[in-house]
C-alpha cells in the first residue's frame, strides 16, 4: 500500500529531482498513513533517499536496463508497483520521465496527471493541481482509478530533508524481450549545464544582434554555474542551438532564477518560463512586455550591462564562495 | 508506408486563456484555434515521406464538428485523407483508446503524434497509444528516418541527444526539429480547393472511459508590479538578499 516514487539516477547519483520527488512522496504517504518506497534502477547508495522521507529502497540492478529504455523501465517499475500494491506512484517531469510514465500508466491501468505542482488537494477522492495551456492556468485533476500516477514538475514542491535511513531490498524484475527502440549513441554536452537540471538559467533573445555576441552570456552562465537558453527566433537564425529554445513550443522552464536579456516577452515566450521562480529582466525598451512578468529589471542596453554584471557577479562569487 | 498524423485541435498560441461555468468549461469565446504547433512539424514531416519515399498520409482528431476545420487545414497542407472520431476529448486515456482502434482498423505502420499538446499538456497520449497498440515508441523525437522496416529516431534528452534504432509498427512524440520551421507549409489556394474534395470521415467513438477528470480550472495569482533597479550592485543585493537566488 506504500506510496512508490522513481528516484532517477545518473552515475550512481541521484538527480536532485529525484530527492524533490522523494520528499514528495513521504508527503503523500503522511496524507495516507502509510510510508513511501523509492524504486531505483542501477541506483547508487541509497543514504540521500532515506534522508529524504523513504522508508524502504527497491534497488532494481539489470544490464538490460543499462541504456535508458521507456518499455523496459517502464515495466520494472510496473513490477515494483504490483509487488508494492501502490496505489499511488509518483515520477519527476525529466525528458526520460515523461517517456516513461504513459507506458506505466498503460502496464498499470493508471491514470495519469502530468506537470503536477504540489501535494495533492485530497487523497479521496484523488484531487492534484497541474498547470494547464502551458502555464496560462491550472487545472484541478481527479484521477478516479484505482492505481494513481503523479508526474511533479520541477521545483513544484522542493526538497524536505529528514534524519531517516531506507531499508534497501534487491528486486528482481522480468523484462522479457527488451529490443524494441535501441539507444546507439548519446551526444551530451559534459561541460555544459543542462536547462532541465538547472537552477539558474541565463537566456538572451533577438536584442543581442548575432551570435557573435553570445560570448558575455556564456561567460554569465559560467560565473552563475547556469545553462544558456533562449529565444525561438534565436534558434529560427541559427544563432543558438535548437536545444535551447525555452517557451511554449520549446523546452519548458521552471528554474529557480532566470535571467533574460534582450527578450521581449511575448506570451509564447513567458508561457514556458513562467514557472520560474525568480525573473530578472535586461531590455533597452522600459515598454517591453517582458516587464509585466518580472520580478526585478534593468531598462538599459544590453551591451553596456552585461559586461559590468559580469564583473560584479565575478567579485561577488569571489567574496561568496 | 502507411501514416497516421494525429492532430490535436488547440488554442492559437496568442490566447488569452479564459473560463465559463464557474471555472469549469474553458472559455472559447474569440478564440482562434490551430493544429498543435507539435504536430505540424509531424505532418511536415509526413509529406516529406509522402512526396520522397512513397507513403499515404491519413490524419485523425478525437473531437466533436468544431474541430473539422483544422483537420482541413491539415488535408490543405497534403494529408490524403482525415477521420474524425466523433466524441469530445476528455482525457489522454480516453483519446489514445479511440485512437487504438483507428490505428488497428487502418493497419498503419507509423503514427506521428506530438510530444504534447499546448491547450491541456498531457504528454500522455502518443506514450499511451504505443502501450496499448504494441508498437515501439520514441518521445520528444527530433528526427525520424525510415528504411523499409527500421526506424533511425534522435530523441531530446535533458542536455543533449539520443540516436537510436527501432522498427515498425512505431509511434512518435514528435517536436520541432523533425522539420525546421522553414519547411512548415501555409496551405495555398490549390491544396484548400483540394481538401475540400479530400475524404473526412466522421467514424463513431468506441465509447472508451477518463481515468481523469479536470474538476475547475484557476489562473495564476497576479504578479506584483516588478521592481526596476539602475544599477548592476543593487540587482545583486537584491538576487542574494532578497530573492535568495543567488
Ligand atoms: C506558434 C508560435 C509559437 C511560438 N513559440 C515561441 C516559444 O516557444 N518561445 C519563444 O521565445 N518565442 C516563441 N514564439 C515567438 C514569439 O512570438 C516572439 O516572436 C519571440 O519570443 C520574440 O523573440 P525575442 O524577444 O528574442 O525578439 P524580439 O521580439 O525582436 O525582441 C527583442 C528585444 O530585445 C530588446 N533589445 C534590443 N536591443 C537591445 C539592447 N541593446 N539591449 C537590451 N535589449 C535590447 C528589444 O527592446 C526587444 O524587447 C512563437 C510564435 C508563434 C507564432
Ligand atoms: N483529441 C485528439 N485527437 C487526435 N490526436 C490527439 C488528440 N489529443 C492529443 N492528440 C495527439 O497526442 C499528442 C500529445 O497530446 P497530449 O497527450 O494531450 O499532450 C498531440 O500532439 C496529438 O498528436
Amino acid at each position: 500500500m506504500s506510496v512508490l516514487v522513481y528516484t532517477e539516477s545518473e552515475n550512481g547519483t541521484y538527480k536532485k529531482t529525484a530527492l524533490e520527488v522523494a520528499s514528495y512522496a513521504k508527503g503523500i504517504a503522511d496524507m495516507m498513513g502509510t510510508t513511501a518506497t523509492a524504486v531505483a534502477i542501477n541506483g547508487g547508495d541509497t543514504i540521500s533517499l532515506g534522508a529524504h522521507g523513504i522508508d524502504k529502497v527497491l534497488n532494481i540492478t539489470n544490464d538490460a536496463l543499462g541504456d535508458f529504455n521507456a518499455s523496459a523501465f517502464a515495466k520494472a517499475i510496473a513490477q515494483a508497483a504490483k509487488a508494492e500494491g501502490a496505489k499511488v506512484i509518483v515520477l519527476s517531469q525529466s525528458a526520460n520521465a515523461k517517456y516513461i510514465a504513459p507506458l506505466l500508466a498503460i502496464e498499470l491501468e493508471a491514470g495519469y496527471a502530468s506537470n503536477v505542482v504540489g501535494l495533492p488537494e485530497s487523497t479521496s477522492p484523488f484531487v492534484v493541481k497541474r498547470t494547464a495551456f502551458t502555464n496560462k492556468a491550472f487545472s484541478n485533476t481527479e484521477i478516479t482509478t484505482d492505481v494513481k500516477i503523479v508526474g511533479l514538475g520541477k521545483n513544484a514542491f522542493g526538497l524536505n530533508e529528514t534524519s531517516g535511513a531506507a531499508a534497501t531490498e534487491d528486486f528482481a524484475v522480468d523484462l522479457g524481450d527488451t529490443s524494441g527502440v535501441k539507444v546507439q549513441s548519446i551526444d551530451k554536452a559534459t561541460d555544459k549545464v543542462a536547462i532541465a537540471d538547472a537552477e539558474i538559467v541565463v537566456s538572451a533573445g533577438r536584442g543581442l544582434k548575432g551570435p557573435e555576441n553570445w560570448e558575455m552570456i556564456e561567460e554569465m552562465a559560467d560565473i552563475l554555474g547556469a545553462a544558456t537558453a533562449c529565444s525561438k527566433p534565436v534558434s529560427d537564425l541559427g544563432w543558438r542551438p535548437h536545444g535551447e529554445h525555452v517557451g511554449q513550443t520549446g523546452k519548458p522552464v521552471a528554474a529557480n532564477l532566470y535571467i533574460a536579456i534582450g527578450i521581449s516577452g511575448a506570451i509564447q515566450h513567458l508561457a514556458g518560463i513562467n514557472s520560474s521562480k525568480t525573473k530578472v529582466v535586461i531590455n533597452n525598451d522600459p515598454e517591453a512586455p517582458f516587464f509585466k512578468a518580472a520580478d526585478y529589471g534593468i531598462v538599459g542596453d544590453a551591451f553596456e550591462i552585461v559586461p559590468k554584471l559580469n564583473e560584479k557577479l565575478k567579485a561577488f562569487k569571489a567574496a561568496n564562495s | 508506408m502507411k501514416i497516421l498524423v494525429c492532430i490535436s485541435h488547440v488554442p492559437d498560441t496568442t490566447s488569452k486563456i479564459n473560463f465559463t461555468d464557474g471555472d469549469t468549461q474553458f472559455d472559447t469565446n474569440g478564440v482562434q484555434f490551430v493544429i498543435n504547433p507539435n504536430d505540424e512539424f509531424g505532418l511536415t514531416r509526413a509529406m516529406w515521406f509522402k512526396e520522397k519515399q512513397g507513403a499515404s498520409v491519413d490524419v485523425v482528431n478525437v473531437g466533436g464538428p468544431e474541430t473539422e476545420p483544422t483537420l482541413r487545414k491539415a488535408l490543405a497542407i497534403g494529408a490524403d485523407s482525415a477521420i474524425r472520431v466523433n466524441t469530445p476529448a476528455t482525457d489522454g486515456y480516453q483519446v489514445a483508446k479511440e485512437l487504438a482502434k483507428v490505428v488497428q482498423d487502418g493497419g498503419y505502420d507509423l503514427v506521428i503524434a506530438g510530444r504534447e499538446s499546448i491547450d491541456y499538456n498531457g504528454g500522455m497520449v502518443p506514450g499511451m497509444l504505443a502501450g496499448l497498440t504494441g508498437a515501439n515508441f520514441v518521445n520528444t523525437c527530433i528526427s525520424l528516418e525510415v528504411d523499409g522496416n527500421t526506424a533511425t529516431t534522435i530523441r531530446e534528452i535533458d542536455g543533449g541527444k539520443e540516436i537510436a534504432t527501432t522498427s515498425l509498427p512505431l509511434v512518435i512524440g514528435g517536436q520541432k526539429g523533425l522539420v525546421e520551421e522553414s519547411d512548415l507549409r501555409i496551405p495555398n489556394m490549390r491544396g484548400i480547393m483540394m481538401a475540400r474534395k479530400k475524404p473526412l470521415n466522421v467514424v463513431e467513438p468506441t465509447g472508451a472511459a477518463a481515468e481523469t477528470k479536470a474538476i475547475s480550472f484557476e489562473k495564476p495569482a497576479p504578479k506584483g508590479a516588478v521592481k526596476l533597479v539602475d544599477n548592476v550592485d543593487e540587482l545583486i543585493d537584491l538576487l542574494h538578499n532578497e530573492a535568495k537566488a543567488i
